[in-house]
């Protein structure tokens, strides 16, 4: 994997602003990642996306500054992470998987504290807590012990201390892990917010948010980045075969064989409803058998009820890549 | 500085608004307080503090480390030392600041048997040479002690390990002079009674103030204290 991405070493363009280079970190025997390269420009939302134990938080962690990896560069605003931690702790916000807080302070103490630990000048920071109590709508909440709030407001305090200090590059491990749906759509927002000004990495296993939310996707599995691209490319280019999905009253074995005829269709898969059936069609790449396929079943006599070309999701993609692996 | 001031401000205020300094503080006081009196129900009591010194060294064995089990133990059981070991602060700076804010309290408890010398000078006429090098004696000991706890608070997630620990070694290192005394060989019992607090605290309380005692207590809290920042390292790499 790690030779693909030399080519980032010779590149003219301005320096990125995490260049990550053949990373390589291990637990024990085992490489938690393993060859890990890849660029974040300014201004850009990355999205990690991976099971779990696929790395992503070791390649946060690092990022970050919190642990040095076994093998490899990592630089951050042209700062490297191991010579000059402070430099990039003082770059970086991060919010880990298991959000960190003091239950016991107030949420405005709790900020205090942080911001005076991040370097946030003693003027600036009552104003810039304001700011973030604004920003992750904590108003209500600026007294309330923090052991008291629930998941999703803890996740925004959480949120709210990362970027308490302005930071260039914001690392969020599972942002959106463990809170309910409203809370997970708020804090999607929050993110988007965010994202327009600054430099963006978060990891996710949900896939619509990683699409929905990053310009850019990274998909890791085992310890390898088994893809990069845009979500919408990452579509494209992964998507070797065109997918009609189509509802058919009519019995299933002639159908499917009249499907079969037609040239091009490479599979057909049934799914028996009660009375009518589904369908999935697949054909060569680049091909377009709506109209073949109609006519099929017009011809047999059967009922046409509804047909649709579906593009594969990043959900597929996903799955393909990462089983790929195991086969 | 800032960030040593922001973690030691933070702790402090911690122990403050938790039940635990009040505790801790209580207990000191009251048997401090004991040990102060015994003596002065004395048909004929000495004007001497010496009795009280004693009996804080001996407290204090169990009073540190319930300051310090708090101190790292938590950050790791709440996950807050990824926080802290991101946040642009060096690891000394974050031992610096926990060790300042237990130092603090130690003034504070100290500061508060204040009552007993007053008393003392009060009612009667005592030396005052022995006072101050007492209460110097009982710094530098209880120092040594909160770096004892501070470190065994590095090591595990879990206080009341960190506690019992931190206890065993201090009550190993104030046995040991009774234990110098049972072993026959001249040099092993010479270095067995110089690594006792005790046997380096007792001169302080008669009011000798000897530099190879301050010095032994400097060295004893520099070297938990080293081993604590070390401790905290050792968080990177698991």
């Amino acid at each position: 994997m790690a030779t693909e991405y030399r080519e980032y070493g010779a590149s003219t363009n301005p320096p990125a602003m995490i260049q990550v280079r053949d990373l390589t970190h291990y637990y024990g025997p085992r490489p938690a990642i393993e060859g890990v390269s890849f660029d974040v420009q300014k201004g850009e939302v990355l999205g990690f996306l991976g099971p779990n134990g696929a790395g992503k938080t070791t390649t946060m962690r690092i990022l970050t500054g919190f642990m040095p990896p076994t093998q490899g560069k990592v630089t951050i605003a042209g700062f490297d992470v191991v010579e000059q931690s402070l430099e990039v702790r003082k770059r970086v916000g991060y919010l880990p998987e298991t959000v960190p807080l003091y239950t016991e302070m107030t949420v405005t103490g709790y900020l205090k504290y942080m911001g005076s630990l991040r370097g946030v000048a003693p003027k600036r920071l009552p104003v810039r807590i304001g700011e973030v109590i604004e920003l992750c709508r904590l108003g209500d909440y600026r007294k309330t012990i923090i052991g008291k709030l629930s998941k999703g407001f803890r996740q925004r305090v959480g949120i709210a201390q990362a970027i308490l200090h302005e930071p260039e590059v914001l690392v969020l491990d599972e942002p959106t892990i463990g809170i309910d749906p409203i809370q997970v759509v708020e804090t999607r927002r929050l993110i988007q917010d965010l994202g327009r000004e600054q430099t963006v990495v978060l990891s996710s296993h949900i896939l619509p948010e990683v699409s929905m939310l990053c310009q850019r996707v990274l998909i890791i599995h085992q310890g390898h980045i088994v893809a990069e691209d845009t979500p919408q490319r990452l579509a494209q280019s992964l998507q070797g075969v065109e997918r009609i999905e189509l509802e058919v009253r009519g019995p299933i074995a002639p159908v499917t064989a009249a499907l079969r005829r037609i040239n091009g269709v490479t599979e057909v898969t049934a799914t028996p409803g009660r009375n009518r059936h589904t369908f999935v069609v697949q054909a060569r790449h680049g091909q377009d058998l709506r109209d073949e396929i109609s006519k099929a079943i017009i011809d047999g006599g059967w009922g046409l009820l509804s047909m649709q070309m579906s593009t594969m999701s990043l959900e597929d993609i996903f799955l393909r890549l990462t089983t790929k692996e195991e086969l | 500085m800032r960030r040593i001031q922001a973690v030691a401000w933070k702790e402090i205020q911690v122990y403050f608004s938790s039940p635990m300094a009040y505790i801790v503080g209580l207990i000191f006081l009251g048997l401090t307080g004991f040990f102060f009196v015994r003596d002065l129900g004395d048909p004929f009591p000495e004007a001497s503090l010496e009795s009280f010194f004693q009996g804080a060294t001996l407290i204090l064995i169990l009073l540190a480390p319930t300051l310090t089990m708090r101190l790292l133990a938590e950050e790791r059981k709440l996950g807050t030392v990824e926080l802290l070991l991101t946040a642009p602060v060096r690891d000394w700076e974050v031992v610096a600041g926990k060790y300042l804010s237990v130092l603090v309290i130690l003034l504070a408890m100290m500061a508060m048997t204040g009552y007993y010398v007053l008393l003392l000078f009060v009612f009667a006429d005592p030396d005052p040479g022995p006072v101050y090098a007492g209460y110097l004696g009982l710094f530098l000991y209880g120092a040594a002690a909160l770096a004892i706890g501070l470190l065994t608070s590095a090591l595990t997630s879990n206080q009341i390990v960190s506690a019992v620990v931190a206890m065993g070694i201090l009550l190993v290192l104030y046995f040991t002079d009774f234990a110098a005394g049972a072993v026959k060989n001249t040099l092993g019992s010479r270095i067995i009674a110089e690594i006792s607090t005790k046997a380096h605290f007792d001169d302080f309380a008669l009011g000798v103030i000897d530099t190879k005692h301050v010095v032994y207590f400097i060295c004893l809290t520099a070297i938990f204290l080293f081993l604590t920042v070390r401790a905290l390292e050792a968080h990177r790499w698991k």
